[in-house]
């Protein structure tokens, strides 16, 4: 059975997108490889004179890039950092991130609507970071976004699913790819996230500040494949009250008096 | 001229290519604002760069 992720046109047979950030150059493609990784985000910054190495010579070529617009705090800062990850040449996937508060890093929903419209018409893939708020997603569905990429818990907290009821009614109600970005600390708590029907899972702390970095990207590959196993098998239910035996009956070794 | 922020004096008929090999960057790993406006990395060896000009080099790095 063939089960791709489809996002703005473009197939992927992983769900697990991974943020590039924190790691080494020399473990990034260790990443990349342990956790069968094809869509890596990465963030726009000044070059800096010494020209440093470059995070492109490290990563596998038949990658899928995300530049994100971290650093924006508008959207027309988002904008524009857009257009110079278009100028770069990595493709035309981008994904939104615009915060204007800086303790808890929750992104800014309004301007992020207003980004992904013009975005979106200037022929990008655009597939937001947002508050789980099923209005604001709408909104952004109709500016035309390609995926909609609501947070679990703040950036780099680790504290995993914490908007789960919220991102459960975005997943019901909207017809775009739901991708959970941001928070996620655990396996289990990603593998949850595909269990409720999440179309994907980004992740990038969790791994970055594991003991044993591209073991915690394994295990965040069969995670991710679990929850979506578990999705497309649907479930059972659950009984509040009681139980019921999962063996038979009857045929005891007893005669019946 | 000001180059990511930091004065930079040009040498003399200095194009936008010279300056980004000059600071160590393959020009094919970063893009170019000059004064605002995207340069295309086709006009980097045809634009020459003045005092009062104001550039941005930036490339890709790590990050979520």
């Amino acid at each position: 059975m063939t089960d791709e992720l489809m996002i703005g046109g473009k197939r992927f047979n992983s769900r697990f997108i991974l943020g590039s950030g924190k790691f080494s150059l020399e473990m990034v493609r260790a990443v990349m490889e342990n956790g069968g990784v094809e869509i890596a985000t990465l963030a726009i910054r000044r070059a800096n004179a010494g020209g440093e190495e470059n995070i492109l010579d490290h990563i596998p070529k038949d990658l899928t890039l995300l530049p994100n617009t971290s650093g924006a705090r508008n959207a027309e800062e988002a904008v524009r950092i857009a257009m110079l990850a278009k100028e770069l040449g990595c493709g035309d996937m981008i994904k939104i991130e615009i915060i204007r508060d800086s303790r808890y890093l929750l992104p800014d929903n309004c301007e992020t609507i207003k980004a992904t419209k013009i975005l979106a018409e200037e022929g990008f893939i655009v597939m937001p970071y947002m508050m789980p708020d099923l209005s604001a997603a709408r909104s952004m569905a109709d500016a035309g976004a390609s995926a909609i990429m609501p947070l679990g818990a703040p950036i780099g907290s680790n504290k995993g699913l914490l908007t789960k009821d919220f991102i459960k009614i975005m997943i019901d109600e909207l017809d775009l790819p739901v991708i959970v970005d941001a928070g996620i600390g655990r396996p289990s708590q990603a593998c949850e996230a595909m269990e409720l029907g999440c179309a994907a899972v980004m992740a990038n702390t969790a791994i970055a500040t594991a003991g044993n970095i591209p073991m915690m990207a394994k295990a965040f590959k069969s995670a991710i494949e679990a929850g979506r196993l578990a999705f497309l098998s649907k479930p059972g239910r659950v009984l509040h009250n009681g139980g019921e035996a999962s063996s038979p009956l009857t045929g005891f070794l007893e005669d019946s008096k | 001229m000001r180059v990511n922020g930091k004065d930079l004096e040009p040498a003399s008929r200095m194009t936008v290519e010279d300056l980004v090999l000059s600071v160590g960057h393959r020009p094919d790993r970063v893009a170019v604002e000059l004064n605002g406006k995207i340069v295309p990395r086709s006009e980097y060896a045809h634009i020459a760069l003045k005092e009062d000009d104001s550039v941005e080099i930036v490339g890709f790095v790590g990050g979520g």
